[in-house]
């Protein structure tokens, strides 16, 4: 039976296999709904040349937009204008965000001579991650610290919202080093240290 | 019903007899997906399912979304799952402007698909009979060759689009649609770019 259907349709059998944007993750002809359309537009233009010319030449434009009548286009333009700046703001957002944001490296005494290093503020740094993998990117960090310094790691969640990643032990300086040559986009400003005394709660 | 951006759950493999029910379960929905079958679930492949809220569980296979289901209803296909075997679900079409309500998550009405550029199956078509599920395909430019009752999965295409923008079940059988040109046809559709597309499954 399968000898039959195969020489039926060969082609057919095999699952066709789609190209997605590199930006927006939609279908490329479908980028003009995303909002990100002149990022996209260049991605493709790269990426899938061929691609590029079919989509987004000149005729196929006049075509798409012949179907509609003045009013819809004029609306659908406004839609997608509006869209674009909602996009870009966004953007500008997180630019700021990424500029004004500070990475705080805390040592904590835990115990008289025991230290453990706490680093906080890295979110922004998780660059275009959404959120749902911010918090995978936050435990890849951590085992990298661990690995780094041998010694245990881990990611705890703060009541402020955000998250921290606690190393053991002392490591502050050498935590500071490491995060500005594995992650290159964090600023050597935006680093600081701090120090903080465990509160005398025991006597 | 995934306007917002989900937060994955950790995935859970599946037994291989609830494999063998899922796939039967495919098959029974989707009768023309027997060809490729061993390509979407191939019998040594480790399925994999993910909880999403609202009672939602998603289907993966090695990080590939395939299909998910809501409580118990009919599986629907995930788009990328459309997007390799488009001509394997039964489908409609939206003229240009309805996409870019579809897109933002809008109930999907009427009058997108009765309008010059919509799609809707060829006129007098019957609907689903016993015995010949394997007879029915696109035909004519885009129109689907039976009647799609109500309740039915369902792949919305778009006008001017090779690909599909979104996957939903019918809220009115399509001769319905047809008779009345106005009203929701699919509600709570998974469409291109909300969370269950945006969704890691790695």
């Amino acid at each position: 039976m399968a000898d039959a259907e195969q020489s039926e349709a060969p082609v057919e059998l095999q699952g066709r296999n789609v190209i997605y944007c590199g930006v927006c993750t939609l279908p490329p002809e479908y980028c003009e709904y995303g909002g990100t359309v002149r990022k996209c537009q260049e991605w493709l233009e790269k990426h899938h040349p061929d691609m590029y010319s079919r989509i987004w030449s000149p005729e196929a434009l006049e075509a798409a937009t012949a179907a509609l009548s003045v009013d819809a286009q004029k609306r659908a333009a406004k839609d997608a204008q509006k869209k674009a700046a909602k996009a870009e703001a966004a953007e500008q957002k997180q630019a700021s965000k990424l500029a004004s944001s500070v990475v705080t490296i805390k040592r904590i005494e835990r115990n008289k001579k025991k230290f453990v290093t706490a680093v906080i503020g890295l979110e922004a740094f998780g660059l275009d991650l959404k959120k749902v993998l911010i918090v995978v990117f936050f435990l890849k960090v951590a085992k990298d610290f661990g690995k780094k310094f041998a010694t245990g790691s881990s990611v705890t969640k703060l009541p402020s919202g955000g998250e921290e990643i606690v190393v053991q032990g002392d490591v502050s300086d050498e935590l500071e080093e490491f995060i500005l040559e594995k992650y290159k986009d964090v600023p050597e400003d935006n680093i600081e240290l701090v120090d903080d005394k465990k509160k005398k709660s025991s006597g | 019903m995934f306007k917002k951006d989900l937060q994955g759950a950790p995935k859970q493999k599946l037994k291989s007899s609830a494999q063998r029910a899922l796939r039967q379960n495919l098959l029974a929905t989707y009768p023309l997906l027997t060809p490729y079958i061993e390509e979407i679930l191939p019998k040594k492949g480790s399925l994999a399912s993910m909880k999403l809220p609202d009672r939602n569980t998603l289907y993966v296979l090695d990080s590939v979304p395939l299909f998910y289901q809501n409580d118990g209803s009919d599986l629907l296909p995930h788009l990328k799952l459309v997007h390799r075997f488009p001509q394997a679900f039964p489908s409609i079409r939206i003229d240009r402007g309805a996409i870019r309500f579809v897109l933002s998550g809008a109930t999907l009405m009427a009058p997108g698909l009765t309008s010059a550029g919509g799609r809707l199956p060829v006129d007098g078509a019957k609907p689903l009979e016993e015995g010949k599920e394997m007879e029915q395909s696109i035909v004519e430019d885009g129109r689907w060759s039976r009647e799609l009752a109500k309740g039915e999965p369902v792949v919305i295409m778009a006008e001017g689009k090779e690909e599909a923008c979104a996957v939903g079940t019918l809220a009115a059988g399509t001769d319905e649609v047809k008779a009345k040109g106005k009203g929701p046809v699919v509600e709570d559709a998974h469409y291109l770019g909300d969370g269950l597309w945006n969704l890691n499954t790695a």
